[in-house]
C-alpha cells in the first residue's frame, strides 16, 4: 500500500483533441523513441521480426467507429491512450513496494524501477489499461509525462514538453497545468467542454479530452439554396445575363 | 513520503546532426540526437520548412530502418535459377565491372536496349542526366502508375498540381475540401494544415469512398462511389455556373476563358484557338469590341462576345463551357444515382462552396502588377480550396477527373488568391516552359534531350520512323499520348512481350517490381523468371539497387546495394521535386550522419562511377578520369546552366549568393550549418497571383527559376487535347491506329469530362470495387522491417461494409474469396461501417512475401498479409474485339488501379492468406528475436 500526496502543487497533464487528432500514430512512435533510449529501462520488442510481436509502448492509439442514431454516417474517432496521472491513483495506492508514486511537485505519477518487482497489481488496477509490463526488464513501465524533457536544461526551452507533444503533426495534443485555470490547456478544456475519461471511476484523471465536434452537419440545402439561384434556365439566357453582368465588371 | 531523486536533465545527446527525412516522399527536416557515434533519438527539426519540428511515426521510427536487418550487406551476384535466392557476394570492383561489361556494349551498339528505371527515386534529375548521357531513350521513375493523372492534369491546365506544386494557404482558407486522397500524399503538411485551421473552425469536407485517417476529422463526409468525382466535379460546376457563381472577372483576366475557338467544322483547325501570326491567343476587348492577343495592356478580354469572319462565327472558350456544362446531363438529380450522393446533397456543397468563395471574400491590402500592367490596389483572397491525389488520379478517367477539379477551382477564382490554393517555386510553370519528350538515340553518345516532357500534338510524340513506339514503356504513343511520367508499370510486361521491341539489360532502383509495385504480381514473377527456346532468360539481364532485401531482389542477377538514408548525400533541388513552400524557394540535402557499417555505396555515388567506367560524358573529365568523386560532389560542382545547380542556396564563391551564382566548393558545408535546408521567401506583393503578378514573375526569373518572365493564362480549354482529337479525325501526316481513333476522339476532350470504365472491367458481373491506401505510419513496403511500425500494421484485413458483411453472412475474423476478372485471393476480413457500402479495401503493401525483408518465415505479413495486386492486370479484360487494351488512362498511361471490380464471397479458412508463393531464401539472414534498444550507458 502506498499512498499519494494529499495535494500536489501543480497537475500536469495532457489536452488530447478527438476533433483534430488523425491516428497517424506519430505520438505512439515518438515516445517509444524517447523512452527507449530514456528514463529507465528500455522499452523492449519480442518477437521484433517474427509472428506475434510485440513490444512495450506507454502510449497507443485506438480506433473506434460510432454509429450515430438514424441514418447519419458512421464515424471514425481516434483515440490516443496513455497514464491520465489521475489525482487518486488507484495504480498507485496499490502498489505493495511504494515503486509507483504521484510527484508532489506536479503530479506525474511514475514508477521508481528498481524498487518494482513487476507483481502487475497496478495495471490490474488502473481501470485504463494505461500500464504495461515490460518483458525484457520485469518492471511496469508507463507515460512519465516526459519528465527528462519537461525540465530538461540540456533542452532548448521551447523543447521541453513532452516528446508526443512535440510531434504531434495535426497538433491534437497539448501539454500544461491543469491545476492553474488561467493556463491555456485550462482555457482550452473549458472553450471546447474537455472531458473525463470514464469519471465513474473517481479516479479523477488529470488529462483531458476535447471531443469532436458535431459531424455531417451542413445546412440542408433549402437554407443555402439563395446561394445556387438559377440567372437562367437555358444556356442561351445563361449567355444573356453573362452579357449583361459583365457590362457591370 | 520520501519521493526518489531523479535526474531531470540527463544528456540527451552528443550532438544533433539535421538532415532530411526519407521514410516517405514528404522530405521533412530532421533532427539526429547522436551518442557514442550513433542514432540516439530522431526528432522533427524546428526551423525546418516543410514540418515545423513534428514528425509523423514513420519518420520518428528512422533509428528502426537504419539498422534494420533486412539492410543489404555487399554487391551480390546472382548463382542460383532467378528467384531461388541464391547468391554469392562479390566485391564492388567485380561488380561494377560486371555492370559496365553489360552496359558498354549496348551502348555502343543500341542504347534503347538498356531500360532504366527508378521507382521511388528523390535524384530524378541526376538519374534522368545520367540515362540520358548514357543515350537510353528508357528512362522514367514511378509517376505513371502512382499519380502522373494528377500532376499532369494540373500542368496541362493551370501550370502546377497538389503537393509538391502547391498547397492550400492555410493562413486563410476557411473552406477546405479533400478529394481522393489516402493517409498520406502528403502527410505531415497537411495534418499540419487541417489541424490549424480546424482550430479557427473552419470546415472540412472530404469526399472518399473511406472514411478514415483526414477524411475522419473532416467535418462533412461524402463516401462517394469510386470512379465518379469527375462527375461529382461537374455535377458542381453545373450548380455554379447555372447560379453565375463563378469569378467572372478573374476567368476573363487570367484564364483562357475568353480566348476564341476556330469554328470550321472539316478543317483541320476546327477547335484549336485562335492565334496570331506570333502564335498568341486572341481574344474580343471588351473596351473596344476589336479582336486583340490577350496579353496588351490595357486588354479586358470579353468572356461572351463572339467573332464573325468568312461566314463563321467563332466564340469564346466559354460559350463552350456554358454549352457543356449547363446541359442536362450533369444536373445533380441525374449523377447523383451514379455517384451515390443525394442530389440535395450536391446543391448543398456546391451552394456552400458559392457562399464561402463569393460571400466570405476578403482583400489583402498588397499592391500588384500584372502583366498587361494593370495595377491593382489589393489582392482579392476566396478561401475555398481543395487538395487532391491519387484516389481521383489512378482511374482510367483520371486525367479528365482531375481536369475537372482543377476547373472547378479556377471558376470559383481560388487558384493563386488569398485563401485558395497557391503554388509553391518552381511552379507555377505551364507545360509549354516544360521539355518535351525525347527520343533520338545516337549509339555511343548522349539521347538528344530530355527522356520526359509534355506533348502539345501528334508532332511531339516518341515514335520511330515506321511509326512504331520510341520507348520500352509506349510512353508518347497514341495508346497514351500525355505519358509525361512513362509507364513504368508496363515495362517488365513490354520487355517481356518484345513489344516494342526487346531489351537486354533491365536496371531498376527502388522498385518492387516483382511484388507489391507492380500489377499482375505472379504473372511478373513469370515474366521475370521464364526463359525461351536456347534456355536464356528472355528478359536477359537485370540489375537492381536497393538498400534492403525486398521481394525484388531474388529475381536480380546482379544486386548493388544501396545505403540508407542517414549514410547518403541526396539534394532535394529545385530542378527535381523540391521542398518550397508558398511563401518561398527551398531546397534540402540529405548527408552522411552515420557512416555505412556496410560494404555498400549510395545509388547515386554509384553510379558517378559508373558512368566514368562507361565513358559517359557528363561523368568524365577532359582527360577521361572520373568527374565526380561520389554524389556530394555532383551536388556540389554541377552546373545545369551556368550558375544553376542542383542545390540554390549557399552559391557563389563566398555562398552568399542565391539561386544564381558560381559554384562554392563549402556549399555543403553551410547547408549543414544552416540545419540541412535553404530557404529564400518571396517578398510579401509577390507571394500570390503569381503566374501574372510581374513581382513575382521577376523575382522567379532573379533566383533562377525562370530564365525570363512568363505570365500565362490557366487552360481550361487545353489545346493539345484537341490537336490529337483532329489527328485522330483524320487530319494531320501523324496519324493514329485505325483502332484508336475512337477512343481519342472519345477521350481527348479540350474540355474536361466524365466516362465510366466499369464495363471494361465487367462491373456487371463484378459489381463491388476494391481499393487499397497507405497507412499514415508505413511507406510502401518498407515499414515491415521496422520492428516499432510492424506492430501498428502486423497485416491488413480486407475491411467490408457493413452491407456486404451481412449479405454475404460474414463476421469478423471471417475469410472471404475476392474475384476479379484476372484473379482471386483469400484472405481474413473485418467489418467497417463508415465505408461506401460497395467497395472493399485494405492497406497497401503490408503482404509480404515468406524470406523477404528478413521477417521470419511465419510473420503475419506473410501469413494473412496480402496483396491486391494479384488481381489487377497491367491490360483490361478482352474485349472480343481480338486486341488486348491497357489497364490505364488513355490519355496519359497512368495505371487504373482504382477501377478494380470485384466479387465477394465467404470462403473457408485457409491455412494462410492465398495465393500462397514459396518462400525465397534471405540473403541477410533473419532480425534477432528481441530488442532491447538503447545506444546510450
Amino acid at each position: 500500500m502506498t499512498t499519494l500526496p494529499a495535494k500536489t502543487d501543480k497537475k500536469l497533464g495532457l489536452v488530447i483533441d478527438l476533433d483534430t487528432c488523425v491516428g497517424c500514430h506519430a505520438c505512439v512512435i515518438s515516445c517509444k523513441g524517447w523512452n527507449t533510449e530514456n528514463y529507465g529501462a528500455p522499452l523492449s520488442d519480442q518477437n521484433a521480426y517474427g509472428a506475434d510481436n510485440s513490444g512495450t509502448f506507454l502510449n497507443r492509439v485506438h480506433s473506434y467507429e460510432v454509429q450515430p442514431p438514424g441514418d447519419a454516417a458512421a464515424q471514425l474517432i481516434h483515440f490516443p491512450k496513455s497514464c491520465l496521472h489521475c489525482e487518486d491513483a488507484p495504480c498507485v495506492t496499490v502498489c505493495p513496494t511504494g515503486a509507483s508514486y504521484k510527484r508532489v511537485e506536479d503530479g506525474i505519477v511514475l514508477v521508481n524501477e528498481s524498487n518494482c518487482i513487476g507483481c502487475g497489481l497496478c495495471a490490474w488496477a488502473c481501470p485504463y489499461g494505461a500500464r504495461e509490463l515490460d518483458q525484457a526488464e520485469g518492471v511496469m513501465k508507463k507515460c512519465t509525462l516526459c519528465v527528462d524533457r519537461i525540465y530538461n536544461e540540456n533542452l532548448p526551452e521551447e523543447d521541453r514538453q513532452p516528446a508526443c507533444v512535440r510531434t504531434c503533426p495535426a497538433g491534437a495534443r497539448h501539454f500544461g497545468d491543469l491545476g492553474d485555470e488561467n493556463s491555456d490547456v485550462s482555457k482550452l478544456v473549458a472553450e471546447r467542454g474537455g472531458m473525463d475519461l470514464m469519471p465513474e471511476q473517481g479516479t479523477k484523471p488529470v488529462n483531458k479530452y476535447l471531443p469532436p465536434r458535431p459531424k455531417d452537419e451542413m445546412p440542408e440545402f433549402d437554407v443555402l439554396a439563395p446561394f445556387l439561384e438559377p440567372v437562367a434556365e437555358e444556356p442561351k439566357g445563361f449567355l444573356g445575363w453573362l452579357d449583361k453582368t459583365l457590362e457591370k465588371l | 513520503m520520501n519521493q526518489p531523486v531523479i535526474d531531470l536533465s540527463p544528456k540527451v545527446s552528443d550532438e544533433v546532426r539535421k538532415t532530411t527525412c526519407y521514410m516517405c516522399a514528404c522530405r521533412c527536416g530532421i533532427n539526429v540526437h547522436m551518442k557514442d557515434g550513433k542514432v540516439a533519438y530522431i526528432e522533427g527539426n524546428k526551423d525546418h520548412p516543410v514540418n515545423r519540428g513534428v514528425l509523423c511515426a514513420k519518420g520518428s521510427a528512422g533509428i528502426m530502418q537504419v539498422n534494420a536487418p533486412s539492410r543489404l550487406r555487399k554487391p551480390l551476384k546472382r548463382v542460383g535459377e532467378r528467384g531461388s535466392g541464391e547468391f554469392e557476394e562479390i566485391e564492388w570492383d567485380e561488380a561494377l565491372q560486371i555492370a559496365a561489361d553489360w552496359l558498354e556494349p549496348v551502348r555502343q551498339s543500341n542504347p534503347e536496349k538498356l531500360a532504366f528505371f527508378t521507382g521511388r527515386d528523390q535524384s530524378q534529375s541526376f538519374t534522368s542526366f545520367w540515362a540520358q548521357n548514357f543515350g537510353t531513350p528508357n528512362y522514367a521513375a514511378h509517376g505513371g502508375f502512382c499519380s502522373v493523372n494528377m500532376a499532369a492534369a494540373g500542368i496541362y491546365t493551370m501550370g502546377g498540381a497538389f503537393w509538391e506544386f502547391g498547397q492550400p494557404d492555410w493562413d486563410h482558407t476557411k473552406l477546405f475540401m479533400l478529394f481522393g486522397v489516402a493517409e498520406d500524399h502528403d502527410s505531415n503538411p497537411i495534418k499540419m494544415g487541417i489541424g490549424k485551421i480546424k482550430a479557427r473552425g473552419a470546415r472540412v469536407i472530404g469526399v472518399n469512398p473511406i472514411r478514415t485517417g483526414y477524411n475522419a476529422v473532416a467535418d462533412d463526409w461524402v463516401g462517394i462511389t469510386p470512379g465518379t468525382d469527375g462527375l461529382f466535379i461537374l455535377a458542381m460546376i453545373h450548380c455554379l455556373m447555372k447560379a453565375g457563381k463563378i469569378d467572372l472577372h478573374y476567368l476573363a483576366q487570367y484564364t483562357n476563358a475568353p480566348v476564341l475557338v476556330i469554328n470550321n467544322p472539316g478543317g483541320a483547325d476546327h477547335g484549336l484557338l485562335m492565334r496570331d501570326e506570333n502564335g498568341k491567343e486572341l481574344v474580343i476587348d471588351r473596351a473596344t469590341g476589336k479582336l486583340t492577343p490577350f496579353d496588351q495592356p490595357g486588354v479586358k478580354p470579353d468572356l461572351a462576345a463572339t467573332y464573325e469572319k468568312d461566314g463563321q462565327t467563332h466564340r469564346p472558350v466559354f460559350h463552350q463551357m456554358a454549352e457543356m456544362y449547363l446541359d442536362e446531363q450533369y444536373t445533380p438529380e441525374n449523377v447523383a444515382d451514379r455517384c451515390g450522393i443525394p442530389a440535395k446533397r450536391i446543391r448543398a456543397i456546391a451552394a456552400e462552396l458559392a457562399r464561402v468563395a463569393f460571400e466570405e471574400a476578403f482583400t489583402l491590402d498588397h499592391e500588384w502588377t500584372d502583366f498587361r500592367g494593370e495595377k491593382h490596389a489589393q489582392m482579392i483572397g476566396r478561401p475555398v480550396s481543395f487538395h487532391s491525389m491519387r484516389g481521383i488520379s489512378a482511374h482510367a478517367n483520371g486525367f479528365q477527373t482531375c481536369r475537372a477539379l482543377h476547373t472547378l477551382q479556377i471558376l470559383l477564382g481560388t487558384v493563386e488568391v488569398p485563401g485558395g490554393f497557391r503554388f509553391k517555386p518552381p511552379y507555377p510553370k505551364p507545360a509549354t516552359a516544360h521539355p518535351k519528350p525525347h527520343v533520338g538515340l545516337t549509339p555511343g553518345a548522349p539521347l538528344n534531350g530530355p527522356h520526359l516532357g509534355f506533348t502539345h500534338g501528334p508532332e511531339d510524340l516518341a515514335l520511330k520512323e515506321d511509326g512504331t513506339p520510341a520507348r520500352i514503356d509506349k510512353a508518347f504513343t497514341w495508346e497514351n499520348p500525355m505519358s509525361s511520367h512513362g509507364l513504368m508499370h508496363m515495362v517488365i510486361s513490354n520487355a517481356y512481350a518484345g513489344d516494342p521491341y526487346k531489351i537486354d539489360v533491365l536496371f531498376m532502383y527502388m522498385a518492387n517490381m516483382s511484388w507489391n509495385s507492380t500489377m499482375n504480381t505472379r504473372g511478373v514473377i513469370d515474366m521475370l523468371t521464364d526463359k525461351d527456346e536456347n534456355g536464356d532468360y528472355v528478359i536477359p539481364k537485370i540489375i537492381y539497387s536497393d538498400a534492403y532485401s525486398s521481394e525484388m531482389v531474388a529475381y536480380s542477377d546482379l544486386i548493388l546495394p544501396d545505403t540508407t538514408y542517414l549514410e547518403r548525400h541526396d539534394c532535394i533541388s529545385l530542378l527535381d521535386r523540391p521542398i518550397c513552400e508558398a511563401d518561398a524557394a527551398a531546397d534540402a540535402i540529405r548527408w552522411p550522419v552515420i557512416e555505412p557499417d556496410r560494404d555498400v555505396k549510395g545509388f547515386q555515388s554509384m553510379l558517378c562511377e559508373l558512368g566514368a567506367k562507361l565513358n559517359l560524358p557528363g561523368f568524365v573529365k577532359e582527360d577521361g578520369s572520373q568527374k565526380y568523386a561520389d554524389y556530394g560532389d555532383y551536388i556540389v560542382n554541377h552546373e545545369r546552366r551556368p550558375g544553376i545547380g542542383p542545390l540554390a542556396g549557399f552559391r557563389g564563391e563566398n555562398g552568399d549568393q542565391a539561386g544564381r551564382g558560381a559554384v562554392n566548393p563549402k556549399q555543403l558545408d553551410q547547408y549543414i550549418a544552416n540545419g540541412g535546408f535553404f530557404v529564400e521567401h518571396i517578398p510579401a506583393g509577390s507571394n500570390y497571383y503569381k503566374p501574372w503578378n510581374m513581382a513575382y514573375q521577376d523575382w522567379a526569373v532573379n533566383i533562377g527559376i525562370y530564365d525570363k518572365p512568363t505570365p500565362y493564362l490557366f487552360s481550361l480549354y487545353v489545346e493539345p487535347l484537341r490537336k490529337f482529337q483532329l489527328a485522330a479525325e483524320g487530319h494531320g501526316d501523324r496519324q493514329p491506329p485505325d483502332h484508336l481513333r475512337a477512343r481519342i476522339k472519345d477521350t481527348m476532350s479540350p474540355l474536361p469530362i466524365w466516362y465510366s470504365s466499369e464495363e471494361d472491367n465487367h462491373a456487371a458481373d463484378y459489381p463491388v470495387t476494391a481499393l487499397t491506401q497507405r497507412p499514415m505510419a508505413m511507406y510502401h513496403s518498407w515499414g515491415s522491417q521496422n520492428a516499432w511500425l510492424r506492430q501498428l500494421h502486423g497485416h491488413n484485413p480486407l475491411y467490408v461494409p457493413t452491407r456486404l458483411m451481412r449479405e454475404n453472412n460474414l463476421s469478423d475474423g471471417d475469410w472471404a474469396k475476392v474475384t476479379s476478372p484476372h484473379g482471386e485471393i483469400t484472405v481474413p476480413v473485418l467489418e467497417m461501417a463508415a465505408l461506401n457500402d460497395n467497395t472493399i479495401w485494405t492497406w497497401n503493401a503490408i503482404g509480404k512475401r515468406k524470406g523477404a525483408w528478413a521477417l521470419e518465415e511465419n510473420a503475419p505479413e506473410a501469413t494473412r498479409g496480402f496483396l491486391l495486386n494479384h488481381l489487377i492486370h497491367e491490360l483490361l479484360p478482352p474485349k472480343g474485339d481480338g486486341l488486348r487494351w491497357a489497364n490505364s488512362d488513355p490519355i496519359t498511361g497512368q495505371a487504373a488501379w482504382f477501377d478494380l471490380k470485384v466479387r465477394i464471397e465467404k470462403a473457408a479458412a485457409p491455412a494462410e492468406s492465398q495465393p500462397g508463393f514459396a518462400p525465397i531464401k534471405s540473403p541477410v539472414g533473419q532480425g534477432p528475436k528481441d530488442l532491447t534498444w538503447k545506444v546510450g550507458t
